[in-house]
């Protein structure tokens, strides 16, 4: 029987967390309720449709008050309307933040503008997301940018303490909002095989080597804006590929320490000046906004696929960078140690990352496995 | 000029934004009490201001303490246009009246707005000082404790019971003043709760006036309702029982615990060693009815325990308090032989057969006591052990008026006289069963349009004369407990009527558990399952639902038309019933309540009751089918069909609710049973096994049974319907009492919630059948999904299952539901099954069994006349409908499925019942401390304890009123989001205000009124709720009495 009207209220507020993840993933209370019944919780409860319609409508209107709580976490603590017990509150912010990591990694290094907004129908086409959920992702990622924008301290404990989200999702929406601000291109075909978590590493690393705030701890957008007198720094380190006797210098020290410990010397020795003019270059031109844009395009275009053609394994690679790194250290008329440190630790990781990802990404199915596991592991 | 009330405004945080331009807001809070007012700064441009004002102080008379609310008012300044409101808070000062309660209110409160909600919150401080003011012709009653629990409150004690309070006040109502069509409904609202505030604090004070003249300091049981009866006015009217309460030492308190455990073990001690109990006991509160008149000194109801008079009461009595102290009172054993010179060694004979006239002398004694009252009424559902000490069956009175033929209609005295009548009623049909009082009384009303139903009803009861005749005395410190006139646990079910002289036809038998005195074979009360009572097996909840239509009328003809359909509903709902309690194979109603809502064009009836089996009531015989044309074969072949899934039915219910009472023969019922032979059939019911069990059940059919004539259609349906009740799912049980009878270990998960649903019936010519169904549906499909909701919770039992049924519009149907769910502990409980043998329904049993026993060996008591073994008549038709002046009954009576047990109920002139809240309920201490959690968490329960929690204060009483309405229907997510956000509005509004007292849970908490008005085509809602409850603060029990293990189950 249809009901004018069907409310039940908790003192203790109610709330099923399947039901709410259906909520989050955007079905309508008809789909929420077919999915249910399929689920079998008819039979546990001997309940009827009826039963669970009337269920499903109270939750989701449950919810759908809840929302505007939600969108200032801090608030559903000490709200007096609702009456939800710690753990549940916690349940439902960090649920209600956590994203598809198919979905963000179509926005991730896009602007969080109406413009992107209006393009989520495509994107939640392609990724199977539904565009109401897809819109409350986006939501989020706007929110949480517009408020950690302007904080000072650090990025990741600015989003925990605000949002009170976990120390990993906090880390992710870092990273999300990291990617925003500086815009990184992450598009490109020759980038599709990274995943979110990948491009989340790597903004880890740059947050904690790259921004202000690796320096200075107290400042405005610390850990979201690029530290530009480093970049500018960056320049200096030119005069490893410029001079010519620092460069062959550097090329046999990284030969003599390589010798016997791979089997691609002989590329290795080969592509050394190419490879390191590639990376030098790439730290050279980062002055530029369109150049910081394309640091991960550059890093597979100058370095990764080079490796590539060559065979490289993984271990090449990781064991290359090493001792490319290390090898400055013993160059004595090089001055720029620090410099070179901070830019190396970043590249280094990064590299080894988009390196073993896309060894990974041969075995395609392998990919799409680790893809669908981080979207239903959390 | 006696009290000064301070308040200061601290703060406010999570104000909506009411500068579009800046998106924030200036605000600032106009503090109001009387006519007086009081501004803070502005605090520009936030939305988190901090005002930290200084103290605004009134200086008022506690008159005006009493009645006044503060009116704490948050608006937004602007320079160029009015300042608009933001919302208001309505704090009841009345709990700092009271020296025990709470002594300052501070926390955040929920700025409230009739239009928008809750709109953010404000920090608040309210102290009060009173001055001490002996003037005895005051107008105010501060310090008269308010208690909504319907027993005496843990952590009290009663020293006097006085009796009935009621009053009643009237209004104007605002929405129908003329000034209501030029003012805003924001204004119209704020005005129409800002008056019902009023009234109920006037309401309050009058109440307490009366409570102090009377010299008692608390009214327990209080019950306030509104009646909007439009036109003619606004009605706020209470009722309550008034009494004089004693704190408890803190030490002393966890033991008034007893009575949440129901337990037969102490009825056993009872019988014979006083000594043993008293240290247990020792503690149970204590009522002394209050003396009335000097003859014969009535005044005390000790419960059976130590008597510990006190001195203080003496001086608060009137001069004709008792005057001479009955010293022979001071031994237990003393008092038996001056009572009852009768009874031996086994106290329980005392009022035994050949008592007599010994009986009738002691009830005109006791009843001469009471009778001095006005009404003998009390509002309290459960009772300190052995102040009950027969219960007669439910009376009921219903009246139908007319509000446009009120003459003065501002003036109370016509609907004063109106209740006088009913209560007038209700005392008649209380003697009728031989009983002096009436207990678990409550009144209700439903109104529509012109026409109101006023409905009243109770359980008639005799109280304990020993109380009476006890006097106030202080006899020291009497350490021996009462003897009772009879157990305990079947004391209350012996009929306090004359056998040879019966209201009604009835079926007695002898009590299965002492077999000394006669029981009835049903009895329906409207009170709690008192706790010593012996039980066999769970309850569970029975309702009866029934819709009746009627044709559209104007006034007197309206009216007559009501009245007649009336007593069919009234007959109906209790062929119901009794059916119901039938098919679950139980004997007993509990906590009855009936409830008939009036709608333009149709009646609405609905019983609630928990069903229990009463060991000492003899086993309900079973349905039985018979068809009108025998000889036709398919018809025969039907009933068959019908009678075999009643017979289904009927075992698998006893399996359901562990009913297996100990196989009694029908020679051992019949005759005063040797010693020998009893022992004998212990034994044996002991070394019964289970097989016997479907053996018992098919001899239902045969005993006593209980006839269904299927004799055309309706019959048929009526069958049908019968049946169609689904079985609670596995792992729930549901009552409407307090709590569910065999379930004791308790577990502290408590959720308590309000369920609304309101079905629109189709345009279709409805018939009476058609409409039948869909409200059983309705109701049935409520429960569905409480069980569905709460699958979590399992094992758990939904308590204090509250239905209130309305028409609110033509075509409309609403209920309304309150009801907490609590967990309990499965494994203890399968345990304690487990170990006894399963056929034989647990320990219960066992010590029923003992009663029989010790009893009988006093040779004296043995003079039990057989009983007449159940009468061969088939249809048991014994059923006490007391009705002198209708003519209907009359008529009724000729039917042969008549049954109406223990239930006298009249109508008067015109009538119907509007849904009240069923009696709140005993108490249980509650609590727990929370830490860390910047929000006080504050649980709520119907019921008047929380598991596993001990009461340690009570902070005072909540009674809220609040009105939302809204323009904007559709985008609050229609008629379902605007009621589901107003009531967890209200919700969180008690909770702010009873954890600003200090306070961590509500109990005896109850939703009085949801009444919804809707207009979809407009876009409009409007819907008003009344709420109430007790603010306490309750601790985590610690030292837990040790669970009386051998009493439970």
């Amino acid at each position: 029987m249809t009901m004018e009207l069907d409310v039940f209220v908790g003192n203790t507020t109610i709330m099923d967390e399947e039901v709410y993840q259906l909520w989050l993933d955007g079905y309508t209370v008809n789909d929420a309720v077919r999915v249910r019944m399929d689920g079998g919780v008819m039979e546990e409860c001997e309940a009827s449709a009826d039963v669970l319609l009337s269920d499903t409508m109270d939750q989701y209107r449950t919810f759908q008050m809840c929302e505007r709580l939600l969108h200032s976490p801090s608030k559903l603590g000490n709200q007096l309307l609702f009456q939800i017990p710690p753990h549940r509150q916690a349940m439902l912010i960090e649920r209600y933040y956590t994203f598809d990591d198919g979905f963000v990694r179509e926005v991730l290094g896009k602007k969080l503008s109406k413009g992107t907004k209006k393009d989520l129908d495509d994107i939640g086409a392609k990724t199977g997301v539904t565009l109401k959920s897809c819109r409350r992702q986006f939501d989020n990622f706007k929110r949480v940018f517009k408020v950690v924008e302007e904080l000072k301290g650090p990025l990741v404990e600015n989003i925990h303490h605000h949002f009170l989200l976990s120390d990993k999702l906090a880390r992710d929406y870092a990273a999300i909002v990291f990617f925003a601000n500086n815009r990184f291109e992450t598009g490109k075909r020759k980038l599709q095989y990274l995943t979110f978590q990948d491009f989340a590493f790597c903004a880890g690393q740059l947050i904690s080597n790259w921004t202000v705030g690796a320096v200075d701890n107290m400042v405005e957008d610390m850990d979201v804006d690029l530290d530009k007198e480093f970049l500018q720094d960056l320049k200096e380190l030119k005069v490893l590929i410029n001079d010519k006797d620092l460069l062959d210098q550097h090329k046999s020290l990284v030969c003599t320490a390589l010798r016997g410990k791979t089997n691609n010397l002989n590329e290795m020795e080969t592509n050394f000046k190419n490879l390191s003019r590639g990376l030098v270059n790439i730290a050279a031109k980062l002055t530029n906004a369109k150049d910081v844009r394309d640091l991960f395009i550059d890093l597979v275009e100058k370095f990764i696929e080079p490796c590539r053609s060559d065979r490289w394994t993984s271990a090449d690679v990781r064991l290359y960078l090493t001792h490319y790194n290390n090898s400055v250290h013993l160059l004595d008329t090089f001055k720029h140690q620090v410099v070179w440190n901070r830019y190396m630790d970043v590249v280094k990781s990064s590299i080894n990352i988009l390196h073993v990802r896309l060894d990974e990404s041969e075995g395609l199915s392998c990919f799409m496995e680790k893809k669908k596991s981080q979207r239903w592991g959390r | 000029m006696p009290g000064k009330l301070k308040a200061k405004i601290v703060a406010g945080r999570h104000l909506p934004v009411m500068d579009r331009a800046s998106d924030l807001t200036d605000a600032f809070v106009e503090v109001k009490f009387g006519n007086t007012t009081f501004k803070t700064d502005v605090c520009h441009k936030s939305l988190n201001p901090q005002w930290n004002s200084e103290w605004f102080k009134f200086e008022v008379d506690d008159e005006d303490l009493q009645d006044e609310p503060l009116q704490v008012t948050v608006l937004d300044h602007d320079t160029y246009s009015a300042n608009d409101a933001i919302g208001k808070v309505y704090i009841d000062i009345d709990p700092l009246l009271c020296s025990e309660a709470a002594s300052v209110i501070s926390g955040w409160f929920p700025i409230y707005d009739t239009i928008h909600g809750i709109r953010g919150e404000i920090n608040v401080l309210v102290k009060v000082e009173l001055f001490n003011d002996l003037n005895r012709f005051r107008q105010s009653s501060c310090g008269v404790k308010f208690f909504c629990t319907a027993s005496i409150p843990r952590c009290y004690r009663a020293v006097l019971v006085h009796g009935f309070v009621e009053e009643l006040v009237v209004n104007e109502d605002p929405e129908y003043q003329w000034i209501d069509r030029i003012r805003t409904p924001r204004a119209s609202n704020e005005a129409r709760q800002r008056l019902i505030s009023l009234m109920s604090g006037e309401l309050q004070r009058k109440i307490g006036l009366k409570v102090l003249e009377m010299g008692g300091n608390a009214v327990v049981g209080y019950l306030q309702c509104f009646d909007l009866e439009g036109e003619s006015g606004l009605v706020v009217r209470a009722i309550g029982t008034a009494c004089t309460l004693d704190k408890l030492s803190s030490g002393s308190a966890p033991n008034t615990n007893t009575h949440m455990h129901p337990s037969t073990a102490p009825a056993s001690n009872a019988c014979n060693s006083p000594s043993k109990d008293g240290k247990d006991v020792s503690v149970h509160e204590f009522l002394h009815i209050r003396p009335v008149f000097g003859e014969d000194m009535t005044s005390t109801s000790g419960p059976p325990t130590p008597f510990r008079a006190l001195p203080t009461t003496s001086s608060s009595l009137p001069p004709f308090s008792p005057s001479k102290p009955c010293s022979r009172q001071s031994s237990s054993s003393d008092t038996d032989l001056s009572l009852t010179p009768k009874t031996g060694m086994g106290s329980g004979g005392s009022v035994g057969k050949e008592a007599g006239p010994l009986k009738t002398l002691l009830r005109q004694q006791t009843q001469t006591a009471l009778e001095q009252r006005e009404f003998p009424f009390f509002t309290l559902t459960s009772f300190p052990p052995g102040f009950l000490v027969h219960v007669g069956g439910v009376v009921s009175a219903r009246s139908v008026k007319l509000l446009d033929r009120i003459h003065n209609p501002d003036e109370p005295e016509t609907r004063d006289a109106w209740w006088e009548e009913i209560r007038q009623e209700i005392k008649s049909h209380g003697k009728a069963l031989g009983c002096h009082a009436v207990v678990g009384y409550s009144e209700s009303t439903s109104i529509c349009e012109e026409v109101c139903i006023l409905s009243a009803s109770g359980t008639a009861a005799i109280l304990n004369p020993r109380y009476m005749r006890e006097g106030c005395l202080d006899i020291g410190i009497t350490d021996h407990r009462f003897e009772e006139p009879s157990p305990p646990s079947c004391g209350f079910c012996h009929i306090p009527y004359d056998e040879l002289n019966m209201p009604f036809p009835a079926q007695l038998t002898y009590c299965y558990l002492c077999r000394r005195q006669k029981v009835p074979d049903v009895l329906f009360t409207t009170i709690n399952l008192p706790a010593e009572a012996a039980v066999t097996g769970k309850g569970c909840l029975i309702q009866a639902r029934l819709c009746r239509l009627k044709k559209k009328a104007q006034g007197e003809v309206n009216a007559t038309a009501i009245s007649n359909l009336l007593p069919f509903m009234e007959y109906e709902l209790h062929t119901q019933l009794m059916n119901k309690l039938k098919l679950r194979s139980m004997n007993a109603l509990f906590g009855l309540h009936i409830q008939i809502s009036v709608g333009e064009n149709m009646l609405l009836g609905l019983a609630s009751a928990t069903g229990v089996y009463l060991a000492a009531l003899p086993p309900p015989g079973g349905i039985q089918i018979a068809g009108k044309t025998p000889g036709d074969l398919s018809a025969e072949h039907h009933i068959l069909t019908i009678q075999k899934r009643i017979n289904d039915t009927i075992a698998k219910n006893k399996e359901l609710y562990q009913i297996n009472p100990p196989e009694l023969t029908e020679e051992v019922l019949g005759s005063p049973v040797p010693d020998s032979r009893q022992r004998s059939r212990l034994f044996r019911s002991h070394s019964e096994s289970s097989d016997e069990v479907s053996e018992l059940d098919l001899s239902h059919g045969k005993k006593d049974a209980f006839v269904l004539e299927i004799d055309d259609t309706d019959a048929v349906e009526d069958i049908h319907s019968l049946l169609t009740d689904a079985p609670t799912p596995t792992g729930f049980y549901s009552c409407n009492t307090e709590i569910m009878p065999g379930i004791y270990n308790w577990t502290s998960g408590v959720q308590m919630f309000t369920s609304v649903r309101v079905f629109r019936l189709s345009n279709a010519n409805l018939t009476n059948q058609g409409l039948n169904k869909i409200f059983t549906d309705l109701c049935e499909n409520l429960l569905k999904s409480f069980y569905f909701k709460l699958r979590s919770m399992i094992p758990c039992c939904l308590c204090q299952l509250n239905f209130t049924v309305a028409v609110p519009e033509e075509e409309l149907i609403q209920v309304t539901v309150t009801a907490v769910a609590m967990t309990f502990d499965k494994d203890q409980n399968q345990e304690m099954t487990a170990d006894k043998p399963p056929a034989k329904g647990g320990n219960e049993t066992e010590e029923q069994l003992q009663f029989p026993l010790e009893l009988c060996a006093d040779p004296s008591s043995a003079n039990c006349q057989p009983a007449s073994k159940a009468s061969g008549v088939p249809e048991c038709s014994n059923f006490s409908s007391i009705d002198r002046c209708s003519t209907w009954l009359e008529l009724l009576r000729l039917k042969a499925h008549t049954i109406r047990r223990g239930s006298v109920k009249t109508i008067s002139s015109l009538e119907r019942s509007s849904p009240l809240p069923e009696g709140r309920s005993r108490s249980l201490r509650s609590n727990r401390s929370f830490g860390g959690i910047s929000v006080t968490v504050v649980k709520m329960t119907p019921l008047s304890f929380l598991p596993g929690t001990r009461i340690i204060k009570y902070l005072g009483i909540i009674n809220m009123f609040f009105i939302r309405e809204t323009t904007s229907l559709r985008e609050e997510g229609g008629v379902s989001g605007f009621l589901h956000t107003f009531i967890a509005e209200v919700f969180s509004m008690v909770r702010a205000h009873v954890a600003a007292l200090g306070g961590n849970a509500v109990v005896s908490y109850s939703m009085k009124e949801c009444m919804l008005m809707e207009n979809p085509n407009k876009n409009q809602a409007q819907c008003l709720i009344n709420v109430s409850g007790d603010a306490v603060i309750c601790v985590r029990e610690t030292d837990q009495e040790p669970t009386p293990s051998t009493a439970s189950i």
